[in-house]
């Protein structure tokens, strides 16, 4: 392992990374934690911040900022509707809404109340969802928000991050505060590895390179950042060297990363723990069937539902893991 | 600051004012819904020219009263009443659902000066009032939010997750109205899908119901002025109305729900209004 190809990541996951010991060894902790952490933090910064739950807040553990804020915390029972209708009349008074519960409820249950009351007025309401993609493993499909971020891609005036570990979902949380409009911020069930350290520039928009190389370049976002570090480490003891980008931003897309990728790498794999329509690699095939077009594939969940089952296990299974991701560089490298 | 307000007479006569401006504009713009925006004028004339503490000069005045037109596509009438009341220039009024309007066809916060929430799919404005007078408890404000929603919009589940949550949060600045003329898009409220009992429902979950006459200014004023002073629980004022009302062939008639009248049409409904 060469460890000047690497930027942010911490010490520790750089020696698993080389053992291939992440997922037994690392420090790991579900992002829903992580933004219920930085919400508390950011609560006693700032009054005008409100959480808003819908009887989720103990397994999001915002029941932390209800206990510490009571004034400022909402719990609107199982009504997602009402919640997120609420949050965006809340938000034209001022404050600023964190309106929390699971993806599969914040983007289709109550999507109508998305669309017309948040983002079609853009009002500064942030929806904090939980359970994106199959990370929810062993809760199985009604639990596994796959299809959220293509849908919430879909609605003018959206702003969506989904970070890859516990130290960017806090940056996550803390910019979105910072930027006046919704912003959709998508949380893992399952823990995930602390991957990055605090010298990580995290901006609204601006994807982070996080592994340097011209082979290729794998473009993730959330839980599958770490699978395609993985599947870098692994192409590298083959020759391989492939860049690896953190797009935490979904939109807007950081569209001159993409660029410059295509052109020092030649190829594109897309890495998403969510439908392979319209979400992550649609809006990088977007860019690059317009402006440049070269070999890339996608790797998202296919046009299918999973199952229960360990998190770990159904990304083997559908299709998401490192393997598959490898196997993907692979292919695309071929085609240059 | 606010003009003084308006007696019961002069409310009586601004509500003809603003009839006729809901059949000139929908007529105009060839298209609207003037049923249920006849319907809700005299509510609306009497919030705008009597009981809500507002400012047209200064639209975005944080502790001005909010008013939340649920059923949004009634917005002929909010428009109507707030260029009326001087938000802006009565000239916008003929530019209706046209491009480039102030005035869209269902009711937009980011392009109408007095708009407090946008609006128009239907179940939305109850919860975002809610969300509107949290905001006022939680700040310590002392305004208070009016949402007129539909009895046909009464048939979204939204609404009851709405009245529900209002009462567990003690939220007695929140008033609604409810604008019950029985007709909605298809057919009669009662035939599709009744809300009945509707009184016995909105007082279960735990609301102050007041059952008025929604065409008797004096009930109407007296109502709103009796939900402002209620302490412990939001009010709903079940204001009863005839859809259409003012126009004798409008009145009552489905069809008007969604429907602009031609300019013959709206020459004799002006002429019946301003009988």
């Amino acid at each position: 392992m060469t460890t000047h190809h690497y930027r942010y990541l911490r010490p520790e996951i750089l020696s698993l990374l080389a053992s291939d010991e992440i997922f037994t060894k690392a420090e790991q902790q579900p992002t829903r934690y992580s933004y219920a952490e930085a919400i508390l933090e950011l609560g006693e910064k700032n009054p005008k911040i409100v959480v808003l739950d819908a009887d989720v807040s103990k397994s999001i553990k915002t029941n932390e900022f209800a206990d510490k804020f009571p004034d400022r915390s909402f719990n609107f029972g199982i009504a997602e509707q009402n919640m997120m209708a609420a949050a965006a009349g809340m938000a034209t008074t001022g404050l600023i809404p964190y309106a929390t519960t699971y993806a599969v409820f914040a983007s289709m249950r109550a999507l109508d109340m998305v669309r017309n009351s948040i983002h079609y007025p853009k009002l500064n309401v942030k929806i904090a969802a939980s359970h994106g993609g199959i990370t929810p493993g062993p809760d199985g499909v009604t639990h596994q928000g796959q299809e959220d971020l293509s849908i919430i891609r879909a609605i003018a005036n959206s702003t969506i991050i989904a970070p890859a570990d516990p130290a960017t979902t806090k940056l996550a949380v803390w910019a979105a505060a910072e930027y006046d409009g919704p912003v959709y911020l998508s949380f893992t069930r399952d823990p995930v590895p602390v991957i990055f350290d605090l010298n990580y520039p995290f901006e609204i928009g601006k994807a982070v390179t996080v592994r340097d190389g011209n082979d290729a370049t794998i473009i993730a976002n959330r839980d599958l950042v770490v699978q395609a570090l993985i599947a870098a480490e692994h192409l590298a003891r083959r020759g391989r060297d492939v860049r690896v980008i953190d797009c935490h931003t979904l939109k807007p897309l950081d569209v001159e990363a993409v660029l410059t990728a295509a052109g020092e790498t030649g190829a594109i794999v897309t890495a998403e723990n969510n439908v392979f329509y319209g979400g992550l690699g649609s809006a990088v095939a977007e860019v690059l069937v317009e402006n440049r077009p070269i070999p890339m594939k996608r790797i998202g969940v296919r046009d299918t539902f999973a199952e229960s089952g360990p998190y770990l296990d159904l990304l083997e299974k559908y299709g998401l893991s490192a393997n598959h991701i490898e196997a993907a560089v692979e292919e695309v490298i071929g085609r240059k | 600051m606010s003009s003084e307000p308006m007696s019961i007479e002069e409310l009586e006569k601004m509500a003809v004012v603003i009839r006729c401006d809901i059949i000139d504009m929908i007529c105009t713009a060839a298209a609207g819904h003037p049923g249920g925006s006849l319907s809700a004028a005299d509510v609306v004339t009497a919030l705008y020219f009597r009981v809500m503490r507002i400012d047209p000069k200064n639209p975005d005045w944080p502790d001005r009263d909010r008013f939340i037109l649920s059923k949004g596509h009634a917005c002929p009438v909010w428009y109507a009443a707030l260029a009326e009341r001087g938000y802006f220039d009565k000239a916008h009024l003929k530019t209706l659902r046209q491009l480039g309007s102030i005035l869209q066809g269902h009711p937009d916060m980011r392009k109408t000066p007095g708009i407090d929430m946008t609006a128009g799919s239907l179940g939305h404005g109850l919860s975002a009032g809610l969300g509107m007078a949290l905001s006022g408890k939680l700040q310590q404000k002392d305004y208070h939010v009016f949402v007129v929603i539909g009895d046909g919009e009464s048939q979204e589940g939204s609404i009851w997750e709405a009245a529900m949550a209002a009462p567990r949060f003690k939220l007695d600045n929140l008033i609604a109205i409810l604008d019950y003329n029985h007709l909605q898009n298809d057919y009669s409220v009662d035939d599709i899908m009744p809300i009945e009992p509707v009184v016995d429902k909105w007082q279960a979950f735990g609301w102050n119901v007041i059952d008025i006459d929604g065409h008797n200014m004096a009930q109407v004023v007296r109502a709103l002025e009796d939900a402002k002073s209620h302490r412990g629980a939001p009010t709903i004022v079940v204001a009863n109305t005839v859809k259409g009302k003012g126009v004798s062939y409008m009145e009552n008639v489905c069809e008007w729900h969604g429907k602009a009248p031609c300019q013959e049409e709206a020459d004799q409904a002006l002429e019946e209004l301003r009988r």
